[in-house]
């Protein structure tokens, strides 16, 4: 009744082709913008309920917002492209260090040619952005040998790349300018001489990195290229005979999602960790995005979010329902309750919709078309 | 579909009421409490050594509560929160506890060196000490720079100064050092690699031979580790694990036969859970002690009759035990800066500011130990806004296949060599972060 779209016409190709078709959709969208833009931080501002402290912000939506822009990451290249890869939080170690880099200043001694690169400290948003191209390189390296290997052993071959970085970014100790400890401090974060600092503004600063890249994400899968992803994802062979070129169609998807990766990979060690080690990016973080990416569905951009919400907050919520009623059993119990209805949550949801989240989204919305008169 | 349907609902649901029940305040408090933080973890890896650790710190205050009512008659309120040992999940606990009670955390005490690393970022803005006993960054013994930051009663480059003085002299004198090859084996983490820069700058001094070998984490795969150790044979080998890490290292040991009794642990590899597990493999090693060791004390007798007798502690099991004896100490610091701090702002719940006082006035002499019970656990302690380390001095114990035995008087770490280096170390963390360095001598 309220979710129909009888009557809207679309009168030109813009319309048709619009990323939101239906009005109600537009709708909702700038009213969820309006609110993450604008209720939010004004809550959070007078502390409000549910924003009366900043943990909602600081230990919930700020760790939500960037995993979710990992995810729509990784989505790109597992659920758009079918290249199954365990290697993402590497590419997000890639992209922090090297925004570490540059946010305090490249130098490379070439002795041996009697010569060195040196580049003064960046500011920190090219030093985010270069971090992300940096690891959209690695990426593209790392996806080379899914032009000749498919499936899980390209799952495999993205291991490596996990371990491999892991191992540089313990042992080499350049990337972490020779400090004692091998754990690094995050560089101020000023943006055109303005200082990100308070809760509010980190979450805003989040907010618009995970709206332009949502953004720019969804129109790359909705147009030629993102095409050809899904062609090569449904069946290669099929693609390449068409005159799609799986060289560079995996490519760009590797590349495209490295760099997104590797952008959230710089926010979460700038943003919300402040200072890390490589252990915050170790295999588990890639198994973490990879179930994001399989519980919120595959092939989905809003799945990303969807995942990212569950798999991120549904522990943290159940870890304190106990305390919160009352129930006097201890942490090490409540944390082994998380575990397991954490896990049987997951194999219940994908037993009963295996295409996850964002599925049972699609549905929810064809049933409220119906609504209230189904067949 | 009603299939989908029930699934649809089962996750809206969980969500939902999830939030609910966060979003919803929890228990009010009495406004005359003092709130106190405690991150633990009692599951994971590092579990065995956490949780003793974690008992005796709750024990203490529990202690605390029943015999005295609190301190100066304000209750202390203590809320655990698990953290596994990861960062992130330390973050998220830290948030979610800083502003608990009616005047937010007193201090936070993570047991983890990642975690302190991550949380010393965050509490000079939230303003809440970080109570970190014999852990964290060494340089942060500069209170001038790490405000925020106490690193009680020992650092890392304090224990590997000790260590090298204990070889010094059971090798008849530092002289003798020259040429001696010493090995360092350690968690691949900023806990493991904290002591390498105090002993390269010792192995330059002492003239020996110093190589770092890295055991990634968790640490149960140690082989290459040791078999390089059994070509290389050397002289001493110094173990910087944690977990499980520190009884598969003495497994390790035994296998390509290297003497324990020429490894030395570092005191977080010094335990019952670190030798037990090896059984008779574990013989003769040796482990530095943060002054204390594992015994029972006065403190105990109180935490017997106050707590065990009412039916209300949490460690019957680990009682008396290195860990457990170190949460005591954890615990009893915290305590007693908050006491401090009470004698100048009032017996009222305080601030994290106002115990950071506490904690920058504390002094617990040989007097003031005995009279709470840890006489024989703690040399005198003395913090000040310089110092925020308070004391340089350790032990070394022997595990002998049923019990731990002190085999070495007190030994005091050079500070003529440690004190370059946080200096050093801290005026590059200052540059990093465009600190500027507080006036010592302005604060009162």
């Amino acid at each position: 009744m309220l979710y129909r779209e009888a009557g809207q016409f679309k009168t030109s190709y813009a319309a048709d082709m619009a990323i939101f078709p239906i009005r109600q959709d537009r709708i909702a969208l700038i009213i969820l913008l309006l609110f993450a833009f604008i209720g939010i931080p004004l809550l959070a501002h007078f502390q409000l309920w549910p924003l009366g402290s900043d943990y909602m912000l600081r230990a919930i939506l700020i760790p939500f917002l960037i995993l979710a822009l990992a995810a729509i990451g990784v989505n790109i290249l597992v659920g758009y492209c079918g290249q199954i890869s365990l290697g993402s939080g590497a590419f997000m170690a890639i992209g922090a260090y090297s925004a570490y880099k540059f946010g305090t200043g490249v130098h490379i001694p070439l002795e041996f040619i009697g010569t060195e690169i040196k580049i003064a400290p960046l500011p920190v948003l090219p030093s985010i952005l270069l971090g992300g191209l940096m690891s959209a390189i690695v990426g593209i390296l790392f996806g080379m040998p899914s032009l000749r290997i498919k499936g899980l052993y390209l799952a495999v071959a993205t291991l490596a790349a996990q371990f491999f970085f892991d191992w540089v970014f313990l042992r080499v100790k350049w990337f972490t300018n020779y400090a004692p400890s091998g754990s690094v401090n995050a560089p101020e974060l000023s943006f055109f001489g303005y200082l990100v600092h308070s809760p509010i503004e980190r979450y805003l600063l989040c907010l618009i990195f995970v709206t332009l890249f949502a953004l720019i994400a969804k129109n790359l899968v909705r147009g030629n290229i993102g095409r050809q992803w899904m062609a090569i994802r449904d069946m290669d062979i099929a693609a390449e005979l068409m005159g799609i070129r799986p060289l560079y169609a995996k490519l760009s998807a590797f590349a495209v999602s490295s760099f997104i990766v590797g952008v959230a990979g710089a926010l979460w060690a700038f943003v919300y960790l402040g200072s890390w080690e490589p252990l915050a990016f170790s295999i588990d973080r890639s198994l973490q995005l990879l179930f994001m990416v399989i519980i919120g569905g595959l092939g989905s951009i809003l799945g990303s979010f969807l995942g990212a919400a569950f798999i991120l907050i549904l522990p943290i919520l159940l870890d304190q329902v106990p305390h919160a009623l009352g129930v006097p059993i201890s942490v090490e119990t409540v944390s082994l309750l998380v575990f397991i209805v954490t896990g049987a949550l997951i194999c219940y949801l994908l037993i009963v919709e295996p295409h996850g989240f964002a599925r049972l989204w699609s549905i929810a919305k064809e049933k409220l078309r119906l609504w209230p008169f189904p067949y | 579909m009603l299939r989908k349907t029930l699934a649809f609902a089962t996750a809206a649901s969980a969500v939902l009421s999830g939030a609910g029940i966060m979003l919803s305040a929890g228990p009010a408090m009495a406004q005359n409490e003092q709130f106190i933080p405690r991150l633990v973890y009692r599951t994971g890896a590092y579990a065995p050594n956490g949780i003793p650790f974690a008992n005796g710190a709750a024990d203490y205050i529990t202690m605390l509560n029943e015999r005295d009512g609190g301190i100066n008659g304000i209750k202390l309120v203590m809320e655990e929160c698990e953290t596994g040992y990861a960062t992130d999940k330390g973050v998220e606990c830290y948030e979610r506890l800083k502003g608990k009670g009616p005047t937010g955390a007193a201090y936070f005490s993570p047991l983890s060196t990642g975690i302190t690393f991550a949380l010393t970022e965050k509490a000079p803005g939230d303003k809440i000490p970080l109570l970190t006993t014999g852990y964290g960054r060494s340089e942060s013994r500069n209170g001038a720079v790490f405000a925020w930051n106490f690193i009680a009663v020992g650092s890392y480059w304090t224990a590997a100064d000790i260590a090298i003085q204990h070889i010094a002299k059971e090798l008849g004198g530092f002289d003798k050092l020259k040429g001696k090859k010493i090995s360092l084996v350690y968690h691949d983490s900023p806990y493991g690699k904290e002591p390498i820069a105090a002993l390269e700058v010792r192995a330059k001094l002492n003239g020996f031979n110093f190589k770092a070998i890295p055991v990634t984490h968790p640490g149960v795969e140690q082989k290459s580790q040791w078999l390089a150790i059994r070509q290389d044979r050397p002289d001493y080998v110094l173990l910087w694990g944690w977990g499980v890490m520190n009884s598969t290292s003495i497994k390790e040991a035994a296998a390509v036969a290297y003497p324990r009794d020429k490894i030395i642990g570092v005191w977080w590899s010094g335990a019952e859970p670190d030798v037990i597990p090896a059984g008779d493999q574990a013989k003769g090693y040796k482990a530095l002690m943060l002054q204390h060791g594992a015994g029972q004390f006065a403190v105990h007798a109180d935490i017997e009759k106050n707590v065990y007798a009412k039916g209300q502690g949490v460690g019957k099991d680990t009682f008396g035990q290195v860990l457990y004896n170190r949460g005591l100490i954890d615990s009893l610091i915290g305590t007693e800066a908050i006491r401090t701090a009470q004698a100048k702002f009032g017996k009222k719940p305080l601030t994290g500011e106002e115990v950071r006082w506490g904690f920058e006035n504390l002094n617990l002499t040989a007097a003031r130990i005995k009279e709470l019970g840890f006489e024989g656990m703690l040399a005198p302690i003395k913090f000040s806004c310089e110092d925020h380390q308070g004391a340089d001095q350790g032990r070394v114990h022997q595990w002998d296949g049923k019990e731990w035995k002190i085999i070495s008087d007190f030994y005091t770490a050079d500070r003529k060599i440690l004190d370059p280096m946080v200096a050093e170390y801290s005026a590059k963390y200052a540059a990093e972060k465009k600190i500027t360095p507080r006036d010592c001598s302005k604060e009162k």
